[in-house]
């Protein structure tokens, strides 16, 4: 009964339902990307400012969002603010809080690396040339930063959607919550759905990604010269 | 804060931390010889193998763990291939980890100039030689940072192995939360287990990366 398990994804609408689960997850995903480049290339900013204040404390708060797992964080956002402060968050709401917060501090970090990596030249001549200091980062600075930049941050986009698959966890219903929903409701008729569906959602999550991915490496490769 | 409660409950994280880093340490070892095996056979560009390892490669990298672990866990043991819950943990950390691991060998072995094995070669070193004791020290050492932050990487992704029934730290809190509703205490002792494991790792590799930085440059 090679074909058996297949069957289940084409019943009813169970395989528009799977991809409206994917499209869960990748809705918070979306939203945490946008805000954390928007965040991000403010922090990576502040990153590069020399007062040792804004150094100490964007230096605490990059290290502690890195060396948490973001499960932990999820966690700590859904299960800690409801009890202690008495916050009720939907799990989407926290997931959102939880990757903007992680992608920001991610994106920060990224900023503040291709902005030190502009050598000091690039602002000298520019001034040299007559530019005022507006002016060097619009036509001299923030053209080849972007350009270090966009691979990177698209990267980070398709670590974003990896990392959303989490959020199972903490009780949103997305595309693994559905299969266990599908798989639960054919444990009869269909006894080895789970090998199928999970390979499915394996192939969506692949679907997605690779070609974000792809495209990261084929811009990182395009730049280099 | 209940202190009491927490004195009673840390041999309980203290079991599930040893269940994570044991995992983990088992995960790192075969996620570097897959990463370095792939690299390897990328690097000599060895015929069929290549598109094989160009393959698991990019299914690995664009797949999240979770997702990787139901298909391990839930899905192939309809298909009778049945593996335990610690061997699904080691064998999906492993997947996950080994394409990781290879490309920051790639990028060691890639830095490494074509002169170097030139020279060698027209010193009169064997193909052998060349690698052992031309490319390969040098890029080991330049692949540091990178397989540094991969180990940390892999040691914070097994917090998703609670759900293959495995008494780890995630695991441990949620049960805790669940029971006694000591949601602070349980969330307060998992955070600190974490800092625990991994800060030691992250400060280590911190020393490591200048101290193998300095010897790269040859001085």
């Amino acid at each position: 009964m090679q074909d058996l398990g297949i069957r289940v994804l084409f019943m009813g609408n169970n395989f528009i339902r799977l991809l409206k689960g994917l499209g869960v997850a990748l809705k918070i995903s979306l939203t945490a990307v946008i805000l954390s480049v928007v965040l991000g290339i403010l922090l990576g900013m502040v990153m590069t400012l020399k007062n040792p204040v804004t150094k100490c404390i964007t230096k605490i708060y990059l290290e502690s969002m890195r060396i948490m797992p973001q499960l932990v964080l999820l966690f700590l956002v859904y299960f800690g603010l409801t009890k202690s402060f008495g916050i009720n968050l939907s799990g989407e709401i926290s997931a959102v809080i939880v990757f903007t917060l992680w992608g920001t501090a991610e994106m920060g970090d990224l900023v503040r690396g291709a902005l030190i990596s502009i050598p000091g030249h690039q602002y000298e001549s520019g001034a040299a040339i007559g530019l005022t200091k507006l002016q060097i980062y619009r036509y001299i600075i923030m053209p080849q930063t972007l350009q270090r930049l966009t691979p990177l941050a698209i990267n980070l986009t398709t670590r974003m959607i990896k990392t959303t698959s989490l959020i199972v966890l903490i009780g949103v219903v997305e595309v693994l919550k559905v299969a266990q929903q599908i798989i639960e409701a054919n444990r009869y008729t269909v006894p080895d759905s789970a090998l199928w569906i999970y390979g499915t959602i394996f192939f969506l999550y692949f679907i997605v990604c690779w070609p974000i991915s792809t495209m990261a490496g084929w811009l990182e490769k395009k730049w280099k010269n | 804060m209940d202190t009491e409660f927490i004195i009673k409950y840390i041999p309980l994280y203290v079991k599930a931390a040893g269940l994570t880093i044991g995992l983990g340490i088992v995960g790192i070892f075969f996620s570097l010889m897959i990463g370095l095996s792939v690299s390897l056979i990328q690097y000599f560009k060895i015929p069929v193998l290549k598109r094989i390892a160009g393959i698991y490669i990019e299914l690995s990298r664009n797949t999240p763990l979770l997702v990787q672990l139901f298909f391990l866990y839930f899905g192939l043991p309809k298909a009778g291939i049945r593996f335990s819950s610690q061997a699904c943990a080691i064998i999906g950390l492993s997947f996950l980890g080994g394409s990781y691991m290879a490309e920051a060998f790639r990028s060691g072995l890639n830095a490494i100039d074509k002169v170097q094995e030139e020279s060698a070669l027209s010193i009169g070193l064997k193909h052998g030689q060349v690698m052992r004791y031309v490319i390969l020290p040098q890029a080991l050492s330049l692949s540091v940072p990178g397989l540094c932050a991969n180990m940390i990487f892999l040691i914070k992704e097994t917090s998703v192995f609670s759900v293959l029934a495995l008494a780890d730290l995630m695991y441990v809190a949620k049960d805790l939360i669940g029971l006694y509703y000591k949601t602070d205490e349980a969330l307060l002792m998992l955070v600190i287990a974490y800092l625990v494991l991994l800060l030691p790792i992250s400060v280590a590799a911190s020393f490591l990366e200048r101290r193998l930085r300095y010897a790269g440059f040859g001085n």
